[in-house]
């Protein structure tokens, strides 16, 4: 597709780079791959996953077979690795939601190259962290008993329970990822319709299309429909990570018993779903040839966006710090030790160098624009989120009030599938989104490439 | 060009309002299902080894509920009669009658009448008769009109909601001490002050009357 589309160096406008920018040609560039398909290179990535998806059918089947017992958690450290992964990947489910809505609502012109493909991975992201619960969990047929549904025993949910809020925030913030995400593909499904060669592919477009002619009024209410609920997402987007913040805000345990960690988790959820982003999108800008499309600009953009949450998070670790010694309380301040000082705290140090130290590196432009360095980064941000997740339930559970009964955790080869699994069952949806739907959305870029024009 | 008719709108209508009917209409099928009959077993009438009439022991002949079910107002079980007790009038009256061989095959071979259950509850509830007969519920208020069953049905769904009905508010089933074993008691009109007025003498704090524990033990 690069043909139609050349990207210039240095880039002819801000955030699309190549000179000629007409609307025939930006639907092209990103329309035309979905039927002529991607090639060898798509199917050997897609055989490269499944191994992972094999992998974690095999883990879940197993779990279910055999109980939680398979994990390396104990009757101390009861929550683990799908706890962590849980928190980790609703993180990554909010960036697309926050760079459609928010940046929407602001005005920022350059998420229209990455809000689609952004958007598909929160869907996939939140997908996974919902599964993450419910196979924590240790008889996951009753599952649905989180769910207020109509019954004989004149029982409702525990409303009281931060387990409840969490069941309706994922819920709705999922039952919204995926309107909001549709709303926005309507008219990039209509053209699709427009331009399937294949019957068989026009059905399948032109109905998920309904009906839509691209007329003014369905432009107009398509405008008013998406902004309204780019204004509902933006609550949404904090309310599901902040309640995630309340699973371990409302307990009494030492290090979790903290009023800030709503708002430090919706940051740190940000900050790994940026970093995931940035990796994703140098991937399929790399794989559909997009260069002319996602611009070194927005590599910038996303970095400064990074740099500025890293310092955020460091603050937030600080006033936790901070805190467990003005709190005075003994058990606060003996968390903080083990966290330095105790079994976990060579990890503690990794988790700090990769939040707080390695991001201070996009200070400089040259690394904001640098791909492979901005790559590195993000890569060590999202480890450096995982880490910071686990060690949020490792160190606590390992070290609270009760010295008889402090233990540690050992991971087992379950714990390392449920980690590694799920990212591979990931890359693997996201190749099939990338087959099947435009990954940048196509209207958008049209609108974008006019007003780089006029600019 | 032309993909669809325009018969497709309409498809498309119902598709948008089954999806949103879909999850509703199955919640609201499946509660229906567990709260009927089919799920509770109310008024399913079972057939016994013995076809022993309550209409005809209880009506008819005035017999008390604790001439045979003699541990209701001390146990947690209110008791099934060993054949003895049926003995002590069939040993004199209808000592031929073929409908009773099994009674009396039983008391010859000194094995108990394998009586099918008609009440049956969850492993995980704990039920005690005694405490509900001592504070003034009648057998008739759970088990229904026994005096007019032939064979026994179970009258009430024995659903948690049921039981929780009357936890919560137990006063329109009270009755005073006499009247527990009566099988033809109605509520008298004062019921609501009669009520509130035996709750208060039976020491009945509904406030731990739904605690999880008072049942599930």
């Amino acid at each position: 597709m690069s043909q139609v589309l050349v990207p210039q160096q240095p880039p002819a406008h801000r955030w699309i780079s190549a000179e000629r920018a007409d609307d025939v040609a930006i639907t092209q560039a990103i329309a035309d791959p979905l039927f002529t398909g991607f090639g060898k290179r798509w199917w050997l990535a897609l055989l490269a996953t499944l191994p992972f998806v094999l992998w974690l059918l095999v883990a879940i089947v197993w779990l279910f077979y055999r109980g939680i017992g398979i994990w390396g958690i104990n009757s101390t450290i009861v929550w683990g690795v799908a706890i962590a992964n849980y928190v980790w990947w609703i993180g990554i489910g909010n960036a697309g939601t926050l760079i459609s809505a928010m940046l929407l609502l602001t005005r920022q012109r350059w998420r229209a190259s990455i809000n689609r493909f952004a958007e598909a991975m929160t869907l996939f992201a939140v997908a996974i962290a919902g599964l993450m619960p419910i196979i924590h969990l240790g008889r996951p047929i009753y599952a649905y008993w989180l769910a207020p549904y109509p019954n004989t025993m004149a029982l409702w949910p525990q409303w009281r329970s931060a387990l409840v809020w969490d069941f309706w925030a994922i819920v709705s913030y999922l039952l919204f990822s995926i309107l909001f995400w549709y709303v926005s593909l309507i008219p990039d499904l209509a053209t699709l319709r427009d331009r399937a060669p294949r019957r068989g592919a026009q059905l399948v477009y032109g109905a998920f299309a309904l009906g839509w002619r691209g007329s003014a009024r369905e432009w107009s209410r398509l405008q008013t429909l998406h902004s309204t609920m780019a204004a509902l997402g933006v609550p949404l987007v904090c309310s599901v990570h902040s309640i995630v913040g309340l699973d371990f805000a409302a307990s009494l345990m030492p290090g979790w018993q903290e009023s800030i960690f709503p708002p430090y988790f919706v940051v740190g959820a940000m900050y790994s779903g940026f970093a995931m982003v940035v990796v994703l999108a140098a991937g399929i800008r790399w794989g559909l040839g997009l260069q002319a499309i996602i611009t070194p600009r927005h590599f910038d953009a996303m970095a400064r966006i990074l740099l500025m949450a890293s310092i955020v998070m460091f603050y937030s670790y600080a006033t936790e710090w901070f805190m467990g010694w003005y709190g005075g309380e003994h058990a606060d301040r003996a968390v903080v030790r083990f966290e330095f000082t105790g079994t976990y705290a060579p990890l503690y140090w990794a988790l700090l160098t990769c939040n707080c130290l390695v991001p201070q590196l996009l200070w400089w432009p040259f690394a904001r624009r640098s791909l492979p360095v901005l790559i590195l980064v993000a890569i060590a941000i999202n480890i450096g989120m995982w880490l910071e997740r686990i060690l949020i339930v490792w160190n606590t559970l390992s070290h609270d009030y009760m010295p008889s009964l402090w233990r540690s955790f050992h991971f087992t080869f379950w714990d390392w599938s449920f980690l590694i699994a799920p990212l591979g069952f990931f890359a693997f949806l996201f190749l099939l989104f990338m087959r099947l739907i435009p990954s940048v959305s196509m209207f958008d870029m049209r609108e974008l490439a006019h007003e780089e024009a006029a600019a | 060009m032309q993909l669809f008719r325009p018969g497709a709108n309409t498809i498309a209508m119902l598709v948008i309002a089954a999806i949103g009917a879909t999850p509703v209409l199955a919640v609201g099928l499946s509660y229906q299902l567990m709260r009927s009959p089919y799920a509770t077993d109310q008024n399913v009438t079972r057939n016994q080894p013995v076809p022993f009439s309550h209409e005809h022991h209880v009506s008819g002949l005035g017999l008390d509920c604790r001439y045979c079910h003699t541990s209701v107002e001390k146990a947690r079980f209110a008791g099934m009669p060993p054949t003895e007790t049926c003995m002590t009038c069939h040993s004199q009256i209808w000592t031929n009658a073929r409908m009773l061989a099994p009674v009396r095959e039983s008391l010859a071979k000194g094995q108990p009448i394998a009586w099918t259950r008609v009440h049956r509850l969850p492993d995980y509830v704990y039920f005690d008769h005694s405490v509900h007969v001592a504070k003034g519920v009648g057998c008739t208020t759970c088990h229904g009109e026994v005096g007019q069953m032939r064979l026994m049905r179970q009258a009430a769904p024995l659903t948690m909601q049921w039981c929780l009905d009357c936890h919560r508010n137990p006063a329109p089933h009270l009755r005073p001490t006499e009247a527990v074993f009566d099988p033809n008691w109605h509520a008298p009109k004062d019921q609501a002050e009669a009520g509130a007025r035996l709750a208060a003498t039976y020491h009945i704090h509904t406030d731990h009357l739904t605690d999880c524990t008072i049942c599930h033990r």
